[in-house]
């Protein structure tokens, strides 16, 4: 930690560097592939070269002769099946029958080196009777398609229909109707680590430790439980570094429950590290997106009704499924209000690898269109995109037509911050020729009210040992995964007991020693851990208090705590560790514990998936993006990002500005270059050099402006800052191609090659145009 | 049935590793990052891509950023390599490893090995690069977390410390 020279010691609002920055800059961090394994056998992954087809052969006796080969697993090991919903668990670590999507695991081998395990997947032999298989959502639902789960009627895993208010009235009541399809491709986490796994089972004990690189240990605990059958009491998961999530690693991910799978087989401990392919490959992320937008409005650009479908092209299996079509309709609402919404959802198997969370989940494509078609609106009726905003904005506290709680709303503040930053009024329609400006806001939940595995618990629980060093010890099943979630909770335990951040540790996701977490996953660390880290430190100040008011022989209420040194109004002061150590006296080292719960009033409507989408503080974000588009390359490069965000209240500005920085570059990612394809179902884009993301040579600067409502439940008024203002990049970049060159693209990601076709067709449209006039 | 096929050959190589001379025996077609994680344990250099894709390997040889998961280890026979172990010395954080702890240019910290090592390399040619010249000089390493922004800022800030490496 850099120490502070003033005079204060309060951390809340000054930039804090990371708690575990210096093992970071030092190269110290162990991620998982760091991890000692030198005595570990190599786990190796065989899998499927078909897209869809049965199991006809499946002979791995060569293979488990080959010296050097310790264990052979198939999908006879592992009659279990895995997943997120525990109504939509239907994926097997290892296929069993049938394999879904080319690079399904199929088999999988533990050799005493790599070369020996390669060589040993090389002697298995698999033949598989292929079958149709599908790549659209289109050919999935066709009436003569195969069913890939037979209890699923037309591919399609879930459809969702929602509706709130009288949508056809108000479509009747608008002064402007429009309806537009949007197509937004499917796009990857690339989060730079690669998956890995080490995995040590102790035969002696049957005990299994796992350290992997999971967001949420504890899932990932309840699911080798299951798929190994083993007790829940007789596993460790531990997540060491991370490098990086966005939510690849939410879900069990079948290469971990594979690594325990062997490492039970081979009686001993297995690292398993995926190539990059093979990281690609087990996906998990946002799917290809196509979306139907009808929208009315008034005169004055009032919104009188919305009508959405959305069709997610979802891969071979469930994961998250389920839910990211039910986060399409139900992140609709909470940022505008509109007066009657209609929603059809439909999320569909096809024969690739499963989709599931990505930052944003669920709400980032379905905001894109929403946008879009806003501004598109906006400019038909003469009104300006802020003023459009600005005229639908709701009132702080309130509930929404789908029954979610609106507590804080700062959202007419980011829009009068970036609007002012960017000199949008000076600026806009005065542009230079392939120049333009677009803006768009977007919002997110700050932590899911109702947990996927509700089981009635706390949503979240913090552990506080202070002992004989005056050091506090947090325990915190929150992954930190590079978005500083550990130094967080030290600073709202250090603020709440105005000490030093010195006298904080934290450990975090270790099933064995922290308490259980739901993990981080919808951004709810800062929002449900930091209120749970807060109760823990009010009770344990609440100990403190008591026996330096014994000592001062005062009563408790008069006593207070003011940078580490407790005090009566200005006379009788003792310091910090003299309390400690008085408090030590009586109850030895102390443990405290606080907790967090979202009310049922916070968990979201009755209807059927009414609880996605639930959450006790939406964040909100505006922005503006600033363009130029060569009109000869098509080529489109930011020049520049202007963000406010209402995160309710900045715990640390250096990691929310990181955040919004992070989200607005990773929303410019999917809107620029970004996108997954599939040849045959044979990924094409499964290298850092195919997937384009972008580099320091495409990333503009990204002006940060932090607002602050105070959200009446947020821990200190805090709300999430990492996700909400992903969602406006890609309008706010599609809004200022329109305003630079007239062109509204309906594709995402706006390539060259699709602006190309663009003006191309618009060439074609003005030729055509003249021809006829001439003709006339 | 199959034995294990012929243990690949290897040759003594001799190199300097963050100022110190070793001697490994080290198989001809083992890859620089290999060598520096599994022989010498030095696992600040990551391993983030299938090759030559993403720079989180990026260690300096003799001076210059090199992409250690596509160059053999024996290709440094004699010569001088450092990692992201070397750069804290006496005790104390270098100016890139201050800067990039201060000013948050690392998030989860994977690319940040690589990032700050092909940032050293830039700063030992030219101590006072622009905005461009940076951009340029780790346009080869990709992170996921930062949006490069605090990254550029922390490097321009290291360029302002002057007194120590």
């Amino acid at each position: 930690m850099t120490a502070d020279s003033g005079a204060s010691i309060r951390q809340l609002r000054r930039p804090v560097p990371l708690i575990d920055g210096v093992e970071k800059v030092t190269g110290r961090a162990r991620y998982t592939a760091d991890l000692d394994h030198a005595d570990a056998l190599v786990g190796r992954i065989l899998r499927s070269p078909a897209s869809h087809g049965d199991i006809v052969v499946l002979d791995v006796s060569k293979a488990r002769a080959l010296d050097g080969v310790v264990a052979v697993i198939t999908g006879d090991d592992c009659a279990y099946t895995y997943g997120v919903l525990p109504i939509a668990m239907n994926e097997y670590p290892l296929a069993r029958g049938r394999v879904r999507y080319r690079g399904e695991p199929v088999a999988a081998v533990a050799a005493i080196d790599a070369e020996t395990a390669e060589r040993a997947l090389g002697l298995i032999e698999l033949k598989i009777a292929e079958l149709p298989a599908y790549y659209t959502s289109e050919d999935a639902r066709a009436p003569d398609a195969i069913l890939l789960h037979d209890n699923k009627p037309g591919n399609v895993e879930r459809d969702v229909h929602h509706q709130f208010g009288e949508v056809e009235l108000g479509f009747a009541a608008a002064d402007l109707v429009r309806e537009e399809s949007f197509c937004c491709a499917e796009i990857n986490h690339a989060q730079i680590e690669p998956h890995a796994s080490l995995a040590e089972f102790d035969p002696l004990t049957g005990r299994l430790t796992v350290q992997t690189v999971s967001q949420v240990g504890y899932y990932l605990h309840l699911m080798l439980a299951r798929c190994l059958g083993m007790e829940t009491a007789q596993i460790r998961v531990i997540k060491p570094f991370i490098g990086g999530g966005f939510g690849a690693r939410v879900e069990a991910l079948n290469f971990e429950i594979v690594t325990a799978l062997l490492a039970r087989a081979a009686a001993g401990k297995v690292f398993m590290e995926l190539s990059r392919e093979e990281t690609f490959i087990t996906h998990r992320a946002r799917p290809h997106t196509d979306i139907r937008l009808k929208l009315g409005m008034s005169r004055t650009g009032r919104m009188t009704a919305c009508e959405l479908q959305v069709v997610q092209r979802g891969g071979a299996y469930a994961g998250y499924g389920v839910i990211t079509i039910l986060y399409a309709g139900s992140l609709l609402h909470g940022i505008y209000d509109i007066p009657a919404v209609k929603y059809e959802g439909y999320r569909v198997y096809t024969n690739l690898p499963p989709c599931g969370a990505m930052r944003g989940h669920g709400s980032v494509d379905t905001r894109h269109a929403f946008e879009c078609l806003v501004d598109r609106m906006a400019r038909e009726l003469g009104l300006d995109p802020f003023a459009v905003r600005r005229a639908n904005l709701l009132h702080a506290p309130t509930r929404t037509a789908n029954d979610l709680m609106i507590n804080s709303y700062g959202l007419a503040e980011c829009l009068d911050r970036v609007e002012r930053a960017s000199r949008w009024k000076e600026r806009i329609g005065r542009m230079a020729p392939g120049k333009g400006l677009g803006m768009a806001c977007s919002h997110y939940v700050s932590g899911a009210a109702k947990p996927i595995h509700f089981t009635g618990e706390p949503h979240a629980v913090v552990n506080l040992k202070l002992d004989f060093d005056g050091g506090i010890t947090a325990l915190t099943g929150a992954a930190d995964i590079g978005q500083g979630s550990s130094t967080m909770v030290a600073i709202a335990v250090a603020e709440t007991l105005d000490i030093s951040l010195d006298r904080l540790r934290v450990i975090a996701a270790d099933t064995a020693i922290t308490p259980k977490d739901n993990g981080a996953y919808s951004s709810r660390i800062t929002f449900m851990v930091g209120n749970a880290a807060i109760d823990a430190a009010r009770r344990l100040k609440a100990l403190l208090i008591a026996t330096a008011a014994r000592k001062l022989e005062a009563r408790p209420e008069d006593v207070e705590c003011i940078n580490e040194v407790f005090r009566v109004g200005n006379q009788s002061t003792l310091p910090f560790a003299e309390v400690v150590a008085a408090a030590l006296v009586d109850e030895g080292a102390i443990t405290v514990k606080g907790a967090f719960t979202c009310p049922p009033e916070a968990q979201g409507g009755k209807h059927r998936g009414g609880a996605v989408g639930s959450t006790m503080g939406f964040s909100y974000a505006a922005q503006v993006v600033e363009v130029s588009v060569d009109e000869v390359t098509a080529q489109v490069t930011v020049d520049k990002v202007w963000v406010a965000l209402d995160c309710g209240r900045a715990i640390n500005p250096l990691a929310v500005e990181g955040q919004m920085q992070g989200s607005v570059w990773m929303g410019m990612g999917q809107a620029l270059c970004e996108e997954t394809r599939y040849l045959d179902g044979l990924p094409a884009h499964a290298s850092m050099l195919e997937y384009r993301m972008p580099t320091t040579m495409d990333s503009p600067p990204i002006e940060t402006h932090i607002v602050e409502s105070h959200d009446p439940y947020g821990p200190l008024g805090a709300k999430e800052a990492s996700e909400g203002a992903l969602a406006g990049f890609p309008p706010a970049l599609v809004n200022a191609i329109a305003n630079a060159i007239g062109i509204d693209l309906n594709e995402l990601p706006a390539t060259p090659d699709r602006i190309m076709d663009a003006l191309i067709e618009r060439r074609r449209q003005a030729r055509l145009a003249r021809t006829l006039k001439a003709a006339s | 049935m199959h034995a294990p096929g012929p243990e690949a050959k290897k040759r003594l190589l001799r190199l300097r590793v963050n100022g110190r001379w070793r001697e490994d025996a080290v198989s001809e077609t083992a890859l620089l990052v290999d060598y520096l994680r599994e022989v010498a344990h030095l696992t600040g250099t990551k391993t983030g891509c299938d090759g030559g894709e993403c720079g989180a390997c990026t260690v300096l040889v003799d001076g210059e950023a090199v992409p250690s998961c596509i160059t053999l280890a024996v290709r440094c026979e004699g010569r001088s390599v450092e990692t992201i172990e070397a750069l804290a010395t006496q005790g104390r954080l270098g100016r890139l490893q201050r800067a990039f702890h201060e000013k948050l240019g690392a998030q989860c910290g994977f690319c940040t090995p690589g990032m700050i090592m092909a940032a050293e390399a830039l700063l030992r040619h030219n101590p006072q690069p622009t905005d461009d010249e940076i951009r340029a000089a780790l346009s080869g390493n990709l992170c996921r977390c930062t949006g490069y922004v605090k990254i550029i800022e922390s490097v321009k800030a290291a360029t302002e410390t002057v007194h120590d490496r």
